[in-house]
């Protein structure tokens, strides 16, 4: 057989959604590490599924389905109990970190149906991630790399946003950083940022990196700040690195940094410059509701708490002109339910992103 | 436009009502003796999970003529566009109606069935899972065998019949585990040893963990006696309760089901019992308003006191406590029924007579 045959194009419709479904079958992160204890459990809703998130004894994190098999009371509401149960605060029903009802303190059996999810959990780069879809496809190998978090040649710190806007809007802000220069004109913006050429590629591992240089510029207050750090009393042009790195589903690790124009930074040599990058993963909570979970990380001054203070506090500046940016986008796209998107060049990243949210979807059966 | 909801098994008070549609027969041959496999393809939905079981309507001959009544089948397979169920159904001679109305059923009959259910969920991340499954029992572990198997888990089965000629998808699953699928055939090799079984169990537990990292789960699925055993010895093993599961849809006991009189004296009630009906059926129809819901001895809410019995309980429930049930002052009437008490034990040969009392 000689015939060929175009491959037929996917439908547009899905990929253009204003509110974008989110995939089950990921790892997304619930919770700081520091958030989940053994004291008391947490509730947090991720993709759509309020859980209750807690420790056992031995320090293991557990996310369990926060309804009761019962009434579906909230578990979260409840105590922790034993090695590793939670009681429902209604009723007093028992269950294990497995999810298995061990106690009907009425009655003197248990049920043999009575069972609550449990989800696969994993602690990782200070997070901890939980899989609310099939738990037999969920791989710990599939988190992505967010080995700065923790590295001993990192430093920094974060945050958690609560952002009231469907998680596919943070994606597309992180994708495409020229808005920094009219969302952060007096930190990280400069108008140099739309004009410089940037590439798009999807890696072969399945990430996209959109890479964007902005040459022999003066650097922005935020910068300036940073090399100073570094090297006090710099003066001078800087050649400007964004280096954004996506993983699916939904994180996003931003290489950044400056460097004296002139010392080689494009070419590889970083060193007369500072590096940093912006950790973001974002968790669907609702289909217009989103916990971003973000951290500024850096490999200079590690021993400095008072840099990893400072620019934790000037990040959560800059991020909080973002999060009003995406409230009042999503109370916009609401407010105008017959209109679509239209896309523009600079969104080469953010259009990948969600094709390959599509893909994702699609594989679940669900697009 | 809502689906039709299912007629209960007995009155409509309290009646849990479960959405059915109609379905069509596609495939209806016999996979063991008296054991009839019947393919159902029906509008397309969530595919059954392993352990899942369905609804079906089925008509069944009784004294004031045809009626439409439910019955709970397990999901042995189903198409992953969920648009096709597979259950199998043993004929007995005390079938109360179900098990023949399948067996009349042949390819392009039309059924109405309800969406697949969940009673019996499997967890996953145990390191090691026992299956254990009683005659017909096997209709509820097969998919999850095929489940485990395809993910590569640690799983054992064991397929306990009477005769050979019984074991329904003996083939599949040998094809399926090889020597973890271990079929055992009563009269060739006398009775199945519960106890060394579970000691392979306890061995592979040990505290959960043990030999086994995640620790052993037992799935087990059959009639009365092999529960009640594998539970005894779970508890006298020191097992966590929490890691043995049990189906049950209450419909094997201790005694062959036998007609007896149930009396309430308190409302003038006095019927008979006969032994293709149901306690709480023949109570209903004899005009008594009664609260229940699962219908398979589970839930409890169906539990009377009993004032006296001539002849025996038979506690068909997993509700009651063991202690509750030797103790004989109530019973779940959805699925508990009397025997008289045999001649061996001291029986006369009356029938048997039971006396319920209300709050």
């Amino acid at each position: 057989m000689t015939d060929v045959q175009a491959e037929p194009l996917a439908a547009p419709g899905q990929v253009n959604a204003k509110i974008f479904p989110f995939p089950l079958n990921a790892w997304y992160v619930a919770a700081w590490d520091h958030e989940v204890t053994s004291k008391k459990p947490l509730a947090r809703t991720v993709a759509g599924q309020p859980m209750a998130l807690y420790r056992t004894a031995d320090g293991r994190p557990v996310a369990l389905a926060d309804a009761c098999w019962h009434r579906l009371a909230p578990l979260s509401m409840g105590k922790l109990v034993g090695r590793d149960g939670i009681q429902c605060p209604y009723h007093g029903l028992q269950y294990n970190s497995a999810g298995r009802c061990t106690k009907m303190p009425a009655q003197e059996t248990v049920n043999p149906s009575a069972l609550v999810t449990s989800y696969p959990v994993e602690q990782r780069y200070r997070y901890v991630w939980v899989w609310p879809g099939d738990p037999l496809l969920a791989d710990p190998a599939s988190i992505p790399d967010m080995h700065q978090m923790d590295s001993p040649e990192w430093a920094g710190d974060g945050l958690t946003i609560e952002a009231p806007c469907n998680y596919q809007l943070v994606l597309d802000n992180l994708m495409d950083l020229t808005h920094e220069e009219f969302v952060h004109h007096s930190s990280i913006g400069q108008e140099e940022l739309s004009e410089s050429d940037f590439t798009t590629r999807r890696e072969a591992d399945g990430s996209v990196t959109v890479t964007r240089w902005i040459r022999d510029v003066t650097p922005p207050p935020f910068w300036l700040k940073n090399i100073r750090d570094r090297f006090p009393g710099f003066e001078g042009r800087v050649d400007r690195w964004q280096i954004i790195h996506y993983y699916a589903p939904s994180t996003i690790c931003i290489d950044v940094g400056v460097a004296p124009t002139g010392t080689g930074a494009p070419e590889g040599d970083r060193s007369q410059g500072v590096n940093g990058y912006v950790m973001n993963t974002i968790t669907p909570e609702t289909e217009r509701s989103s916990h971003y979970f973000w951290a500024f990380m850096r490999n200079y001054r590690l021993d400095s708490q008072l840099i990893t203070t400072q620019l934790r506090e000037g990040v959560h500046g800059v991020f909080g002109e973002d999060e009003a940016m995406l409230a009042a986008q999503q109370r916009a796209i609401d407010a105008n339910p017959g209109k679509e998107f239209y896309s523009l060049n600079i969104d080469a990243g953010g259009m990948w992103v969600r094709r390959i949210l599509d893909e994702m979807l699609r594989a679940e059966g669900r697009a | 436009m809502s689906a039709p909801a299912l007629p209960g098994a007995v009155g409509p008070a309290g009646a849990t009502t479960t959405a059915v549609r109609p379905a069509r027969v596609v495939e209806a041959r016999d996979v063991a003796d008296g054991v009839r496999r019947v393919v159902l393809e029906h509008a397309p939905g969530r595919p059954a999970e392993p352990g899942a079981h369905l609804q079906l309507v089925v008509h069944v001959d009784g004294p004031g003529g045809r009626r439409r009544e439910v019955r709970s089948y397990s999901v042995v397979d189903a198409s992953p566009d969920g648009t096709r169920s597979a259950i199998s159904v043993l004929l007995t001679p005390t079938s109360r109606g179900g098990g023949r109305y399948v067996h009349s059923l042949s390819a392009g009959d039309d059924v109405e069935c309800s969406a697949p259910l969940q009673g019996f969920p499997l967890r996953l991340g145990a390191g090691r899972y026992h299956l254990v499954a009683g005659g017909i029992g096997i209709t509820a572990l097969v998919a999850m065998a095929r489940h485990l198997a395809a993910r590569g888990a640690d799983v054992v089965l064991d397929h306990v019949v009477r005769t050979r000629s019984r074991a329904a998808y003996a083939d599949d699953l040998a094809a399926l585990l090889g020597d973890r699928y271990r079929l055992h055939v009563d009269d060739e090799h006398g009775a199945f040893d519960v106890g060394a079984l579970l000691d392979e169990v306890a061995a592979a537990d040990g505290d959960g963990e043990g030999a086994v990292p995640g620790g052993a789960e037992a799935y087990v699925c059959g009639p009365i006696r092999l529960m009640d055993a594998v539970r005894r010895g779970w508890e006298a093993r020191g097992l966590p309760a929490s890691t043995l599961r049990f189906e049950t849809f209450g419909s094997s006991g201790w005694y062959a089901p036998q007609p007896f009189t149930a009396c309430i004296p308190e409302i003038g009630l006095r019927t008979t019992v006969g032994p293709d009906t149901t306690l709480l059926e023949a109570l209903q129809r004899a005009g008594a308003d009664l609260m229940y819901d699962c219908r398979k001895g589970e839930c409890g809410l169906c539990r009377i006191d009993v004032a006296s019995v001539r002849g025996v309980l038979d506690h068909r429930d997993v509700f009651l406590s063991r202690r509750q049930q030797e103790a004989g002052t109530s019973m779940c009437v959805c699925v508990s029924r009397v025997a008289a008490l045999p001649a061996a034990q001291g029986g006369d040969g009356q029938p048997a007579e039971l006396v319920l009392r209300l709050p």
